[in-house]
């Protein structure tokens, strides 16, 4: 006879188990495995035991008492915080992004050929370059700015950077588009660059809204340990000096990127 | 869905007046808002206090999780079950904060609640022992502290599902939406959860295991 897994059992205890009447007609026939069920099943009540403190009959009132002076006066539709001027840019940049993209593919669709193939490449790295480059920019902002952050006395014990922390997370979706957009333009190093800064900015966007000088240094340590304003810095220059020359040809975007990937 | 220690009636009942609180909410009713809070604090304190394992942050996490949900109440569908959805913005904060209390800890890299205090701060002997005798209250004390420390020792997402399954009675599918997980994987998480406390706890719950491999052929 074959015996239960232990977590065959755990899931037969707990009422997650795939094969339940299997296993319940096992168990009828099994003395081992039922010995061996009582063993995680004296565990598991030993565990029930463990109380919860009764907050008290009144504590739902105390609850109220307590968040209702916090409460805005009326919640938010679900469509309101897509209107939110912050998002609304995002959004808007993003779609214009799109847009772009998608006519100069139309554009240069109209006569085919090895130069138009190019042109197309082009425009559409362009495109990336100028997007790119202003998100770098915000983003570096946004970093310098929190690296600056400080208590306003000695008195004060939080510092407050939400308005970081919701910059942060509007950036966060753009530097996803962007990352997996120089992913399938082969742009390895650009995108390695947005990864480091994703990691970052997912940092900045899950601290909490109010942090103490202690948690903020922690912050900007991790900032500073990853190079990532260097980082921004560099890529966003290098950026900004393709956007100001001429057209260049494919191959010199190539070893664009390939300077990119030693950063 | 959520163990209640409800009749099916009753819980709908609960659900349908739950709804409407939640519309008249959102028609400007702040008041309506109360009655949600005061029906479902309870529940999510208890959800709150397993996860963090104190009251001190149990309490913080209720807050928490109604201003929320307060403040997300457009976004709740109302074809679901506000609570349901408030427990689970509660386990999501409640993992945050555990997180974040970790963090915070290890920067301080002070010494831990029980070895610069004692059991001064341990939630498990705050709460009052009806056992008889003081070896019986010293066991129990004992076992109590071995219990909340193998609790302790489980992961974030493992202590989660564990107390999600285990105590609160819900589905792997909830489970794994609020550790963001497939159900497999949320799954394969409660039972890690309970190896480890089985492994922790078993020598001194008194039922020692056999020395055998489950699974094997007799």
């Amino acid at each position: 006879m074959k015996h239960m897994t232990e977590q065959e059992l755990i899931a037969y205890r707990e009422g997650v188990a795939d094969q339940r009447a299997a296993i319940s007609d096992h168990l009828a026939a099994c003395a081992e495995c039922r010995a061996e069920l009582e063993r995680i099943e004296a565990v598991l009540a030993a565990l029930d035991s463990l109380p919860v403190p009764d907050p008290g009959a009144d504590y739902g009132r105390r609850v109220w008492q307590q968040i209702a002076p916090r409460l805005p006066e009326k919640p938010e539709r679900w469509w309101q915080p897509w209107f939110e001027p912050r998002r609304l840019t995002a959004v808007g940049a993003v779609a214009v992004l799109i847009l772009a993209a998608f006519i100069a593919g139309r554009w240069t669709r109209r006569s085919p050929g090895p130069d138009n193939i190019a042109t197309t490449e082009q425009v559409r790295e362009r495109i990336l370059i100028v997007a790119v480059g202003e998100h770098l920019g915000h983003s570096e902002r946004m970093l310098v700015e929190l690296s600056n952050a400080a208590p306003t006395g000695p008195s004060q014990k939080q510092v407050n950077i939400s308005a970081e922390q919701r910059r942060a997370e509007d950036l966060l979706q753009e530097n996803r588009l962007y990352r997996q957009t120089a992913l399938q333009e082969g742009d390895t190093g650009l995108a390695s660059v947005l990864d480091d800064l994703e990691r970052v900015l997912l940092d900045v966007a899950h601290s909490p809204d109010e942090v103490t000088p202690k948690q903020l240094e922690a912050i900007r340590q991790k900032i500073e340990a990853r190079g990532i304003l260097f980082k921004v810095r560099v890529v966003g220059k290098e950026l900004q000096q393709r956007q100001e020359a001429p057209h260049s040809a494919p191959q010199q975007n190539n070893s664009s990127k390939n300077e990119r990937n030693k950063v | 869905m959520i163990r209640m220690p409800q009749s099916v009636e009753n819980a709908q009942a609960i659900a349908a007046s739950d709804a409407l609180a939640v519309e008249r909410t959102l028609a400007g009713e702040r008041d309506a808002y109360r009655v949600l809070v005061e029906r479902h604090s309870h529940n999510v304190f208890r959800l709150a206090y397993r996860m963090t394992g104190n009251q001190h942050d149990a309490e913080e996490v209720v807050q928490e999780a109604f201003l929320r949900a307060y403040q997300k109440l457009g976004q709740f569908a109302a074809r679901s079950n506000f609570g349901t959805w408030v427990y689970r913005i509660a386990a999501n904060y409640a993992i945050d904060r555990m997180r974040q209390k970790q963090k915070e800890d290890a920067r301080r890299q002070s010494p831990t609640v029980e070895d610069k205090d004692g059991m001064e701060n341990d939630p498990m002997t705050r709460v009052p022992d009806h056992a008889p005798t003081p070896e019986r209250l010293t066991q129990s004390i004992e076992l109590r502290k071995q219990m909340e420390h193998a609790l302790a020792a489980l992961s974030h997402a493992e202590r989660t599902a564990f107390v999600m399954r285990h105590w609160e009675g819900c589905g792997i599918e909830e489970i794994a939406a609020v550790l963001k997980l497939n159900s497999s994987a949320a799954k394969n998480t409660v039972f890690r959860a309970v190896q480890k406390l089985r492994l922790a706890l078993q020598p001194i719950v008194g039922t020692r295991p056999q020395a055998r491999a489950m699974g094997t052929e007799l």
